[in-house]
């Protein structure tokens, strides 16, 4: 009785809005149809449909997950100021962080699943029923982390939001164990992920020790900053309230992440170039170009140039507290990191392959198409919840004043 | 040996990734089709090839290589090893039993097929009855789908002689016939024939697209490549749902029917030995090979990784595998490593040897050799 009445007014929430609203989500359907539509024609052929070969085996779907996982980690790793140290402008944003965790999970989980050969046996990674090859393989591994991270995600807001729901206090004896549990677990997503490509002897642009912390280092730096943007549209649109201190502390953090990030690159880049090994070559391909192939190197310069200049934006403050050089750098750090922790991270490993061969990866429209797809259905899940969550937050939307109402 | 010079002109050379609509964006045009002929060639067109002089045809006749025995300690094989005489009994009179099986009933039946390590003796009876009904109704033809465990105290090696290759990838076809490679949209070929310049071993600055009129050429050496098959293999290690693994004979396979096709263990392979089918594979009906095995040469499904097995339907009967055989001039060995006595364990003994990126600890049990 009581939840099909939360059900029922959580359903006229979510399709009542502004026209915006309305345009938002049909553009979101639009997409992800389209991309449902590239998806079948990939599952009736195969994955010859994409660009991908025996040379350069992962591409843009990899790419994606990689990047996505960064954004999920970094999401949830602001929890520890604010739940901890009692932060107060950061704790607002935490249940939007674990909204944006949660939609970021799914997407991962689409574009692991889109990289698949065979879906169809999706079943064998499924412990007993099937065999989940651990401990030896880092991808059952990701598995285990990443499910077990979507669960903490769901649970610890979920609490939370059903507390405020029903107009009660917040028993933190029962969930700070699982908030403090949720620190870690974010740090080792994202580790474990770089331990995917970082165990690889074969592949020695993955092969460096220096790849986990880049990874984090990376997501402090996109993850923050889709926060901030997103946190703007949030309380644009909604009576969710949270003080532009908040949103320049977060910028701060990125400043440091990014100096941190650019440091981390700095000392892989001399080891590879002074040294001057063998193993220089995927570099090589990726920003000078190799053999006369070098499609990514523009590219990577893009997102080179993104990131030190996102990196001045956020470190000098009077740029950093304003908002059309905040929202400039955020964007700037999204695209860059998008570059550098997808395609530029995935293809190098493969090129030149372990017998020497360069042979270049561009992905296919299918591709492309998928790949929104996935994008669009994330966004839309990370519409929907926010349309519930943000109201039950702000005291709109509880038991009692539906009662009321 | 010219007829199968000819075949193998017409099938083109080696198109390693152009395929589907990606293949006209590549920036390296695709090589593929009769423009890009081999030099088997060198062979028929009245040119005294190099290796019809030298002579070196030991080793490639077909021989057993050493006394089956059957295993008995592998737990992996105890089934097997109980079964297999009733098992064959069984194959040779299941023709009859064909068409009972109905295709509706098979596709849910290989849904849910479990792990080949995981099936009882039972199972895998059902599964290869099933395959074979599966074949028989798309190729038209009765194929053996062996089950053969490995024999006793046997661990199979490889070596082959860098100095005496020439480069003429008759092996490259001959294994692609053998194991049933897809010709279309991809074509496989396990066996990778690298061309160096004498005096660097840079793979690098090596040539896989090499067109001579004739081989060998001056100033060039060759060093053909294939799966390794590791002893410390870092492919089987990454398989989120172990359907790759090492057999107790040494051989790395693959259960076809258990990969998810995420392709872990491509990336984690440091001498590029698994090939993924991006489509559906496709080999004329009439070149099939229908002696197969079930972690070997059966017919393969889209999306699936596969690999060298060294020719598991073959060396498990005693024979060699079929580069082995191809191979002209000699340059292939095969045997036991457990058998002292064995061609193998002479020349590991005997030759300079070494295996092929070794300071990545893979421990090939494929090694290369210089025989004077």
């Amino acid at each position: 009785m009581e939840r099909s009445g939360f059900i029922s007014s959580a359903v006229k929430r979510l399709v009542t809005g502004p026209p915006l609203y309305y345009a938002w989500v049909l553009a979101l359907l639009v997409t992800a149809v389209v991309g449902v539509i590239a998806y079948t024609a990939q599952l009736k052929q195969g994955l010859v449909v994409t660009g991908m070969t025996s040379f350069v085996s992962w591409g843009l779907y990899i790419g994606n997950f990689t990047f996505l996982v960064g954004v999920a980690a970094a999401a949830v790793l602001l929890i520890i100021p604010a739940y901890l140290y009692e932060f107060g402008p950061i704790k607002e944003i935490v249940i939007v962080g674990e909204a944006l965790a949660v939609s970021a999970l799914m997407m991962c989980m689409m574009f692991v699943t889109a990289d698949l050969g065979r879906p169809d046996r999706i079943w064998h990674l499924i412990p007993g029923l099937g065999i989940l090859n651990l401990p030896s393989s880092m991808l059952g591994w990701d598995i285990v982390v990443l499910n077990g991270y979507l669960f903490l995600n769901l649970f610890i807001p979920g609490y939370i939001l059903v507390r405020a729901y029903q107009v009660k206090e917040v028993n933190m004896k029962f969930i700070l164990p699982f908030i403090l549990l949720s620190i870690p677990w974010a740090v080792s997503i994202h580790t474990v992920t770089a331990f995917i490509y970082n165990g690889l002897a074969a592949r020695p642009f993955w092969n460096a020790s220096i790849l986990a912390p880049r990874f984090l280092a990376s997501a402090f730096c996109s993850g923050p900053a889709l926060i901030i943007l997103l946190f703007q549209v949030v309380r644009k649109y909604s009576k969710f309230h949270v003080k532009d201190e908040a949103l320049f502390k977060l910028a701060e953090i990125v400043a440091v992440a990014m100096a941190v990030n650019l440091f981390l690159a700095a000392a892989e880049f001399f080891k590879e170039l002074y040294s001057d090994t063998h193993h220089l070559a995927p570099l090589e391909y990726l920003y000078w170009g190799f053999h006369g192939k070098g499609s990514l190197v523009p590219w990577v310069w893009t997102a080179m140039a993104f990131n030190i200049a996102a990196f001045v934006i956020f470190l000098i403050p009077k740029t950093r507290k304003n908002f059309v050089t905040l929202n400039l750098g955020a964007v700037l750090i999204i695209c860059g990191i998008w570059i550098e922790k997808g395609m530029g991270l995935i293809i190098p490993g493969f090129i030149p392959s372990p017998l020497g061969r360069v042979w270049e990866y561009v992905p296919t429209t299918i591709e492309v198409l998928v790949s929104m797809g996935i994008w669009a259905i994330g966004l839309l899940i990370l519409t929907l919840i926010l349309k519930i969550i943000i109201p039950i937050e702000t005291g709109e939307f509880t038991r009692a004043g539906r009662v009321a109402a | 040996m010219s007829e199968q010079s000819d075949t193998v002109t017409n099938k083109g050379s080696i198109s390693p990734g152009g395929h589907g609509s990606g293949s006209g964006e590549s920036p390296e045009p695709v090589v593929s089709g009769p423009e890009k002929a081999h030099v088997r060639r060198a062979g028929r067109a009245g040119v005294v090839s190099p290796w019809e002089k030298s002579g070196g045809q030991e080793g490639t006749s077909v021989k057993s290589f050493g006394a089956p025995h059957r295993h008995a300690t592998k737990p992996l094989e105890r089934a097997e090893e109980e079964t297999l005489p009733s098992r064959r009994r069984f194959l040779a009179g299941a023709v009859g039993l064909l068409g009972m099986m109905a295709v509706s009933s098979c596709s849910w039946e290989e849904f849910f097929q479990q792990q080949f390590q995981r099936m009882t003796e039972a199972d895998l009876e059902a599964v290869v009855e099933r395959l074979r009904a599966e074949y028989k109704e798309k190729y038209g033809k009765d194929f053996v789908v062996g089950t053969e465990g490995p024999l006793d105290g046997t661990l199979f090696g490889y070596a082959l002689d860098i100095q005496r290759c020439i480069g003429c990838r008759k092996c490259v076809y001959a294994c692609v016939e053998e194991n049933n490679l897809a010709r279309t949209p991809e074509q496989i070929q396990y066996i990778r024939v690298l061309r160096f310049k004498d005096g660097t071993m840079n793979l690098e600055e090596s040539e896989i697209y090499y067109d001579p009129e004739e081989v060998p050429e001056d100033g060039y050496y060759y060093m053909p490549v294939q799966c390794q098959h590791c002893a410390n293999a870092p492919c089987t290690k990454v398989c989120p749902v172990r359907a790759t693994w090492t057999e107790p004979d040494g051989i790395v396979v693959v259960d076809y029917n258990w990969c998810i096709g995420c392709r872990y263990c491509m990336a984690a392979c440091p001498y590029q030995g698994r090939w993924f089918n991006w489509g559906e594979p496709h080999v004329p009906k009439e070149e099939l090979n229908t002696q197969t095995h079930y972690l070997g040469n059966r017919p393969r499904m889209k999306n699936v990784v596969e690999k060298c097995t060294f020719c598991i339907q073959r060396v498990r009967k005693g024979q060699y595998p079929k580069c082995v055989e191809a191979c002209p001039v000699g340059a292939r060995k095969f045997g036991n490593l457990l058998d002292p006595n064995s061609e193998i364990r002479k020349i590991i003994e005997t030759k300079r040897v070494f295996r092929l990126k070794s300071e990545l600890n893979t421990q090939p049990r494929f090694y290369y050799f210089f025989a004077t």
